[in-house]
């Protein structure tokens, strides 16, 4: 510690940096300037050393902690990581005055990062200072007058509870039971939030008597966005009690919350019922938790049964195997069959997002009989989401009756979102092509599908263009350079000679993105010719995207094609009319010569890992990123 | 119709909840309605004679019969079921109106509780689920209610019965208490403005007569504009409630209680940061100004307020800023005026060069009023010298023309206020921009200086540069 507070004192020349100056800039009146400087904090405090920053700046900032909230937000987190700048975890209380004042500002944001920062340097207080420095804080925040403050309080309790005497503990489990009962909703949502983590902390006999009265308290507040913050912590407390505790001390709240009056606390019991499940185990799981699922996947709020509906394959999942089967059959499976035509279409595209994972938890027979005719009907579902979702999942069935029982059916709703009006559709439909490849085949994908995929390249939006080329190189990762110089690479170095500059730019941007999959071979004999072709198009546009594209296929030609070829091809358009394509023409150029004295300089001057490169070389590398970087290396 | 009465309604069916393009692409004016309810039998009720039919001692009797069957809450979601019960509530509900209106002495001490029971029955539920991240106040069409038929005789007879000759607020708080208010508070999140619009009489008229009650119904509005600015930037009900507070606000006494000045500054400025801000903006500057012609001294903290929020990136909102800055400065006191020029004039100096038209325009229109002028005349040596460098900047520079002229004129106004500065400050303009460029690069060498102290410290952490 000694060594470290003497080396700031050192090398921190105080004459230059009066503090006054460097305050000024914190005080400086455009509002950017300032939060610049807050943000570069730690600089100032580097600069003033240990001593000075405790003695002189902190006091600064705690008086002056009235600003933009956009600067406190960057101060509140800057002091989180305060620690070594104060002269380490000995003097780390010097941080809780500003902070303490942050925590109790209006703004949440605010407040939150305070909050983080304070939960952060917490761990750093020795068990002493936090006893004399951080319990009292928490103490003070807690009885703060408004409600800012004893929010903020909730939040602290948890990280010093652990490392307390037994008198502080005591005194922090008031506290917090104050909070639950604050008349102000805020201060109980936010006490209800931590429920779940200040359980954790407790010592067992505490949750059983503390714990469940607030609990049971805040799961019957008046405000029903109280009632469902304590649904959450109903996972963690169940977690922490003994089986034996959790029919008298959760299950009556638990189930008074599934048929809660409001339907935000219901939307939460379905999206936590995982969570809830595993927490109380595969007994209560049978006798309440099926009829309570059943019961949200029927519920008359569309919110809740999407958030159900979420939840289905987890949840059947997660059933003891020895009913696992016979609950699915006889309770689940007849709610998710009327699911399969609800009328909303987020409850549908929900459901079709899970309902495939049910097949390998059902097995072959069960999966062709009662879930078959489910995917068949929500593949040709009205709402394309839903189509989609039943599309992207296809894996699971895969593995358990393999895809071909339902090719039938999946091409025409694969071709028919191939050419939905939304583009949308169209770009979610592609991105799924390179995994319905892999399990259809490739002689299905050749006589079916692959026309669909050379379409695409010519769609009239370009993100679909851009997409429909990402999607051959990930085809021809699949299905190898062989098939692409069959299949694809002809069609679209015959899109070289369109009509359209739009569609020949597509073939650049195809040989782009293929190249490197291709390999040097394909790249050099077939693709490169077209391109070099290319530069003596007639729109501009082509002539400097054979630019880009020439500096882009560069590291998968060799170095003889480069010379012989490429360059003098570069050169040409370097001179040419066109000011876009000029600059281009020089990128690709200068470019290479940057990979090529980058790797001089790896090499030779063997200089280490990238992160400690001197910062001048590492600013030069210019438009290189480091993997191209390394590739040059390797060759 | 006896069929259609008799099919119980399937509970799938029931769905009044999608969202909102679904229900967009289907009807234009979406209807919605949240009455949570599991069981789907048919509702039988049995007729009553109407009140005016029986003899008047009976007639007690007969009203609170009939306030116990509109407890009954139909299906409206489901508009086939039920209608024949439901046009006998309505009729129902439409003569209780007449009836509360025109009787006299019916209103038994009975009576109170029923009344609030059968209001509680129909108008507490929990609203339905709106899309908040796509519903668009401004732009949407808002979700009507699709039990309006009835709601709206049972809010109508409710403000009735409150407005009623007879009507005694010492009985009626035993049943119209504060759990009662915080529901009918709650409900001012209701799509439907239309029954945000009777909510808004009936508040108005229970703060009104129940004293005991104003505490804790100012307290809960606190807390509803509290979370509608920290935590969820949603509350269809906003401008309603400002609304009855302009009243209330304007019923303060004076010295203003610490209580009010708090909400003053803790919860109606920082409502003014929120995004859908233009929704209530009139009605939240009308509770502003209110609270200042209440107490002048509320000026200073009001204005400094309003320039910590001021807005960044969002010009439409810096123009409602501007206005109602303008609505301040016209019932400003001098010695206010003083304690507070030099950073408002800060602001409007930035205002007046924003490169958007509508805000510029906005601020120089403060020249056009007398009042504003006469204060800045009267402090023209402080407020010059701010405004003064903006000014000569964009009468040279800014793109509008319409702008340009409107500056001429204010460097005019200037000219003719106090011409020695004027002059002074024309001398010495080149000068101080080149102090201010100097002082630009100061800080930035400054800012250099610092980082390479940084720089060298971490490489010799990291071991780089051998201490």
């Amino acid at each position: 510690m000694q060594h470290k507070s003497k080396m700031a004192g050192a090398d921190g020349d105080d004459s230059l940096y009066p503090i006054a100056v460097l305050i000024d800039e914190l005080r400086n009146e455009d509002v950017q300037l300032r939060l610049n400087s807050i943000k570069k904090l730690s600089t100032i405090a580097l600069a003033l050393g240990v001593e000075r920053t405790r003695t002189e700046l902190l006091p600064f900032l705690t008086d002056t902690i009235y600003d933009e909230d956009e600067v406190l937000l960057a101060l509140a987190e800057q002091l989180g990581n305060f620690t070594m700048l104060v002269g380490g975890p000995e003097y780390v209380h010097c941080l809780l005055p500003p902070l303490e004042s942050l925590a109790t500002v209006e703004e949440t944001v605010v407040r939150d990062k305070a909050v983080e920062s304070l939960r952060k340097i917490s761990q750093e207080h020795s068990p002493v200072d936090l006893e004399v420095h951080f319990e009292p804080l928490v103490k003070r925040l807690a009885s703060g007058d408004w409600f800012t403050s004893r929010t903020s309080a909730c939040g602290l309790f948890s990280v010093c509870y652990p490392r307390v005497s037994s008198t502080v503990k005591a005194e922090i489990r008031q506290h917090f039971r104050t909070l639950c009962s604050d008349d102000t909703p805020m201060v109980r949502r936010a006490a209800a939030s931590k429920l779940g983590e200040f359980a954790k902390v407790l010592e067992l006999d505490y949750v059983k008597s503390d714990i469940i009265s607030l609990f049971t308290a805040l799961a019957s507040d008046e405000q029903d966005s109280v009632r469902l913050l304590a649904v959450e912590a109903c996972v963690s407390i169940a977690t922490l009690l003994p089986q034996e505790d959790l029919e008298t001390l959760v299950m009556p709240t638990l189930r008074q919350a599934a048929e809660d009056k409001s339907w935000r606390v219901r939307y939460m019991v379905a999206d936590k019922f995982s969570e809830l499940q595993k927490a109380v185990g595969p007994e209560i799981t049978k006798n309440d938790l099926v009829p309570a699922f059943q019961n949200l996947l029927k519920d008359c709020e569309a919110e809740v049964r999407a958030a159900a509906a979420n939840k289905v394959k987890e949840f059947c999942e997660n059933l003891p195997e020895d009913s696992r089967e016979t609950i699915i059959m006889t309770h689940i499976l007849p709610c998710v069959k009327e699911l399969v035509s609800d009328t909303n279409q987020h409850v549908k595209s929900a459901l079709a997002s899970v309902i495939m994972g049910l097949s390998t938890i059902l097995g072959k027979d069960n999966t062709v009989e009662h879930l078959l005719p489910l995917f068949l009907a929500q593949l040709k579902d009205e709402c394309p989401e839903v189509r989609l979702n039943i599309i992207s999942n296809l894996d699971c069935v895969n593995e358990v009756i393999g895809i071909r029982q339902l090719s039938q059916s999946l091409l025409p709703a694969i071709v028919e979102l191939a050419e939905d009006a939304k583009w949308r559709v169209r770009l979610a439909i592609i991105e799924y092509m390179p995994l319905l490849a892999g399990q259809l085949g490739v002689e299905f994908f050749d006589e079916k599908l692959n026309t669909l995929c050379m379409a695409w390249l010519i769609d009239h939006v370009y993100a679909i263009r851009e997409a429909a080329t990402c999607n051959l190189m990930k085809l021809v990762e699949k299905f190898g350079a062989e098939w692409a110089q069959n299949t694809i690479v002809p069609k679209v170095l015959g899109m070289a000679n369109d009509p359209n500059y739009l569609h020949r730019m597509t073939t650049l941007f195809c040989i782009n993105a293929l190249s490197e999959v291709c390999g040097q071979d394909i790249t050099t004999k077939q693709m490169l010719p077209v391109v070099l072709k290319m530069s003596n198009d007639q729109v501009a546009n082509v002539r400097f995207n054979v630019a880009k594209s020439l500096q882009k296929i560069g590291p998968v030609l060799d170095s003889n094609a480069l010379q012989t070829e490429v360059k003098p091809v570069l050169e040409k358009l370097d001179t040419d009319t066109d000011m876009d394509v000029k600059y281009f023409a020089q990128e690709a150029i200068s470019g290479k010569y940057t990979t090529l004295s980058i790797f001089f300089l790896y090499e030779v001057a063997s200089l280490g890992p990238r992160s400690k490169w001197p910062i001048l070389y590492v600013s030069e590398r210019s438009t290189m990123c480091p993997a191209e970087c390394v590739s040059q290396c390797e060759r | 119709m006896s069929s259609a009465a008799t099919t119980p309604p399937s509970v799938d069916k029931v769905d009044g909840f999608s969202r909102k393009s679904v229900r967009k692409a289907k009807q234009k004016r979406s209807q919605s309605s949240s009455q949570f309810r599991s069981q789907g039998k048919p509702i039988e009720l049995t007729p009553l004679p109407l009140l005016k039919d029986v003899p008047a001692p009976e007639q007690p009797e007969l009203f609170l019969k009939k306030l116990q069957q509109c407890c009954t809450v139909f299906d409206f979601m489901d508009t086939l079921s039920d209608l024949k019960m439901k046009e006998y509530k309505r009729s129902t509900l439409n003569e209780l109106v007449d009836y509360v209106t025109v009787s006299r002495g019916y209103l038994t001490e009975q009576a109170y509780p029923e009344v609030v029971k059968m209001v509680s029955y129909n108008i507490f539920r929990t609203l339905p689920p709106t899309d908040s991240n796509e519903f668009d106040p401004e732009e949407d069409e808002p979700t009507l209610e699709a039990s309006w038929p009835h709601l709206q005789l049972v809010y109508e007879f409710f403000i009735r019965f409150l407005e009623s000759q007879e009507f005694q607020p010492s009985i009626a708080k035993k049943y119209i208490d504060q759990k009662f208010v915080l529901q009918l508070l709650e409900l001012f999140d209701s799509e439907d403005p239309r029954e945000r619009d009777y909510l808004k009489t009936v508040l108005h008229r229970i703060y009104g007569k129940f004293l005991g009650l104003r505490a804790f119904i100012r307290k809960q509005i606190n807390n509803i504009f509290l979370r509608f600015v920290y935590e969820t930037e949603h509350f269809n009900g906003v401008a309603e409630l400002l609304e009855i507070l302009g009243s209330i606000i304007n019923g303060f006494a004076l010295p203003l209680k610490a209580e009010h000045k708090q909400f003053l500054v803790k919860v109606l400025i920082p409502l003014h940061t929120v995004r859908s801000l233009s929704l209530f903006h009139a009605q939240l500057a009308y509770c502003i100004v209110q609270f200042l012609e209440k107490d002048p001294a509320l000026t200073e903290p009001v204005i400094r307020g309003l320039l910590k929020f001021w807005p960044k990136t969002c010009s439409q909102k810096e123009v409602m800023y501007l206005g109602e800055l303008e609505e301040i400065l016209d019932v400003i006191e001098p010695t206010q005026f003083v304690k507070i020029q030099e950073p408002l004039f800060k602001q409007i100096s930035r205002c007046v060069s924003s490169p958007h038209f509508q805000v510029a325009e906005r601020a120089l229109y403060y020249w056009n009023n007398e009042y504003i002028m006469s204060l800045i005349e009267e402090n023209s040596s402080v407020v010059l010298p701010i405004m003064f460098a903006s000014l000569y900047r964009i009468s040279k520079e800014h793109w509008n023309p319409a702008i340009v002229a409107l500056v001429y004129n204010v460097l005019k106004a200037f000219m003719e206020m106090n011409s020695t500065l004027f002059d002074e400050l024309t001398a010495t303009y080149k000068s101080d921009r080149q102090r201010e460029k100097k002082k630009e690069k100061e800080r930035e060498e400054l800012w250099k200086k610092l980082e390479d102290l940084e720089l060298k410290r971490s490489l010799r952490r990291d071991g780089i540069i051998p201490t």
